[in-house]
């Protein structure tokens, strides 16, 4: 019998090829395409000089007063931007009317924030403890140095709780494994007296009627602590994002407690007011809008028709509407004794509509799930919300990271629409800034550096999708 | 590891037990009148032509599929919508698929792992004792760390038994398990299904596989326009059919 080999396998033909084949080949392969390249070139030379004229070559960077620009302007001839209005108002396009003096606050949560949120975000980077301590060493020490010892104290405990919670459910393990009566009892006796405990020293110790909020936290901790098993130090910062974060962030840019002065949010605007919307929308309406689209292919007819109901009604409005209903006419049906703050009640008309968008994205992944995946599962005895969190939506996200990127970017842009019920994000802030007297003219300006602002982290979150999708859809059919 | 063949599960006690099983979709009359008994460590196989109803009747047994009429009790849990009771059948009775459904997004030793740990609450380190002790059961230990779809068809159904048997099972049911595999993988597959018939294991098996019916099952079950024809042990079924259906349905498969 003879003997049978494959063959070699041979590179292919199709080898790297220098600049100028690239350009032969891709721009000047026929004489359409050669005329669309030039037209294209020419358009560019009209478009690309000038701006670069007015922005970089004639502008006027350095100065402290309008007198400067008008000066340097008239002296050379030519006009440029003056980019010295940007930088004496960058405070307010930041910062918007929250006072000069406490304006360390919102740098302090921000911080916080990059140093819990970048740890889980590039987690393939961190994805070793010791890089991840590296990190945190790294961010206590721009803490305390910019802010003192007490803010380092707190982001000590931010940043190296997760891993101290990791340690505690690896030791606990044994507490959550078990399901019986007693151990159960225990669990919730604790979790009664430390919520409690909570309770009182947020009432002494922040004020009359903050304690639920600490407590709810407090409780949201140690239940994932006793009763879920194996969650990993990227999960445990998730958990704390969602729990400690906001109510330190509350605190911190509100104020009002301990020896913090009171800022009401109408000093909010600017940049920091578009960060503060953008990202507590897209922190609320995400896992709203997932709930909803699990609603929507709920078996049971009421949670159906209830989200059916509140899907279509959201989505058919335009969300300035919706801002105008949550400022305008909503207190019209409260009674008069009772007050929400303007900037909450956008806050939740902003996540309920985008809630509304995001579930149909995450229903179409849903629909995207074969209908074996659920089979398997429950041929595994997996208990639906079981099945939903392990197996099913984190498939389901995948699939729809394109859908839910186009939802955060249109979130993060649509927070210019609160100007429409007198809260000044970094549009609004801009506008404002060209009316003034003294810096009448300078639009341009305003409007170029508010779109740059914008497009840059539009661009961030658009690029972490792109990235987020090539790793993760790897591993899927 | 005990030796058994199909004569002596009749003094064995009764694991599933089917009584006057009636189903509908719709207005279709799927199943009519099943009765069934399966002592534990017997091995059924149920054959017949498409749309005979032999999927549906093995996806009742684990609530994949609801009935209307008619009793199931498996490993003495009746089977009913208490959400509990089906949890508990689930737990006890592990299922193949044609299309093996492993989890995409994991690597198949987390395919192994998760059910363990989640459903049976294992720790993690029992958990993935376990799931390496089941795939060098089915040979396939080196692909531990690779996603499912990296692998090949023969090989993710192996690791899809693997799965079923880390939730410790007391009977599995195949649904045609080697229909979406070529015929070379069929082979690896099958020896996988054969050492786990040697070993014991109560099996309900949906296949085409005659040769593989022939030589481990202790009944063949005919199932046609959902009802079952025949019921026989494997030499009589091939040698001595009961109905001119059974002979029609083995004629067709044994020409081709």
């Amino acid at each position: 019998m003879k003997n049978w080999q494959s063959s070699p396998s041979l590179p292919s033909p199709e080898q790297q090829q220098g600049l100028i084949k690239w350009c032969r080949m891709n721009l000047f392969s026929s004489v359409v395409n050669t005329l669309l390249t030039l037209t294209g070139l020419l358009i560019l030379w009209w478009l690309i000089p000038p701006f670069f004229q007015w922005a970089v070559v004639n502008s006027c960077w350095t100065g402290d007063s309008r007198e400067v620009c008008d000066a340097a302007f008239a002296a050379s001839g030519k006009t440029g931007a003056c980019w010295v209005f940007i930088k004496v108002r960058l405070g307010m396009f930041m910062y918007g009317f929250y006072p000069e003096v406490e304006r360390w606050r919102i740098n302090f949560v921000l911080l916080v924030l990059a140093l819990g949120l970048l740890p889980v975000l590039a987690y393939g980077i961190f994805s070793k403890n010791l890089r991840q301590a590296i990190f945190g060493v790294f961010g206590l020490l721009t803490v305390f140095y910019f802010f003192g010892i007490i803010p380092a104290i707190f982001t000590a405990a931010f940043f190296f709780l997760p891993f101290l919670l990791d340690f505690l459910s690896a030791r606990l393990a044994w507490l959550a494994v078990s399901l019986d009566l007693w151990h159960t009892l225990i669990k919730l006796c604790l979790m009664l007296l430390v919520g409690a405990l909570t309770f009182f020293l947020a009432v002494t110790f922040i004020g009359e009627g903050h304690g639920w909020a600490s407590t709810l936290a407090t409780v949201v901790l140690l239940l994932v602590l006793f009763f879920v098993r194996n969650v990993t130090v990227f999960a445990w910062r998730w958990i704390l994002l969602f729990t400690i974060f906001p109510l330190f962030a509350f605190y911190m840019l509100v104020g009002n407690v301990f020896s913090l002065a009171h800022v009401e949010t109408h000093y909010w605007g600017g940049f920091f007011l578009t960060l503060v919307v953008a990202s507590s929308g897209m922190a609320t309406a995400l896992p709203i809008g997932i709930l909803m689209a699990l609603g929507r292919r709920s078996e049971l007819p009421v949670i159906k028709v209830v989200c059916v109901v509140f899907i279509e009604i959201a989505r058919s409005v335009p969300l300035v509407s919706v801002l105008f209903m949550a400022s305008v006419m909503f207190p019209l049906f409260l009674p008069e004794s009772v007050t929400f703050n303007k900037l909450l009640r956008a806050l939740v008309g902003i996540a309920f509509f985008y809630a509304a968008y995001m579930a149909e994205v995450v229903r179409g992944g849903l629909q995207a799930i074969p209908k074996g995946q659920y089979e398997a599962a429950k041929a595994l005895g997996w208990p639906y919300w079981r099945m939903m969190a392990v197996v099913i939506l984190p498939q389901t996200l995948r699939l729809v990271i394109p859908g839910l990127a186009i939802n955060f970017l249109s979130l993060l842009k649509d927070t210019t629409l609160v100007a429409v019920i007198g809260l000044l994000d970094l549009l609004g802030i801009a506008k404002a800034s060209m009316a003034d007297a003294e810096w009448l003219g300078f639009t341009k300006e305003a409007y170029v550096f508010a779109g740059i602002v914008f497009w840059v982290f539009c661009f961030a979150i658009s690029r972490y999708s792109v990235r987020l999708e090539k790793k993760l859809h790897t591993s899927l059919h | 590891m005990s030796e058994m063949t199909g004569n002596n599960s009749a003094s064995k006690e009764t694991i599933i037990e089917i009584s006057d099983l009636n189903k509908w979709y719709d207005d279709f009359h799927v199943l009519k009148n099943i009765n069934l008994k399966v002592a534990e460590g017997e091995k059924l196989v149920i054959c017949g032509p498409s749309g005979s109803g032999k999927s549906t009747l093995i996806r009742c047994i684990n609530r994949l599929e609801t009935h209307q009429q008619g009793k199931i009790v498996v490993n003495g849990i009746e089977l009913t919508n208490d959400v509990k009771r089906i949890d508990q059948v689930r737990r006890d009775v592990g299922m193949l698929f044609q299309n093996f459904n492993l989890f995409p997004h994991m690597t198949v030793l987390e395919n192994l792992t998760v059910s363990p740990v989640w459903i049976l609450k294992k720790p993690m380190a029992e958990a993935r004792e376990l799931a390496f002790h089941y795939l060098e059961r089915v040979k396939i230990p080196h692909l531990a760390d690779k996603y499912p779809n990296q692998c090949s068809g023969g090989q993710q159904q192996r690791i899809a038994i693997a799965r079923c048997l880390c939730m410790n099972p007391k009977v599995m049911l195949f649904d045609e398990p080697t229909s979406a595999l070529d015929p070379e993988m069929i082979k690896e597959v099958l020896d996988v299904m054969t050492d786990l018939a040697e070993s014991g294991m109560t099996m309900l098996c949906v296949t085409h596989e005659m040769g593989f019916a022939r030589t481990v099952s202790d009944r063949i079950v005919f199932m046609d326009a959902g009802e079952i024809v025949e019921v026989n042990e494997p030499e009589e079924f091939f040698n001595n059919p009961q109905y001119d259906r059974t002979v029609a349905f083995l004629s067709q498969i044994i020409s081709h």
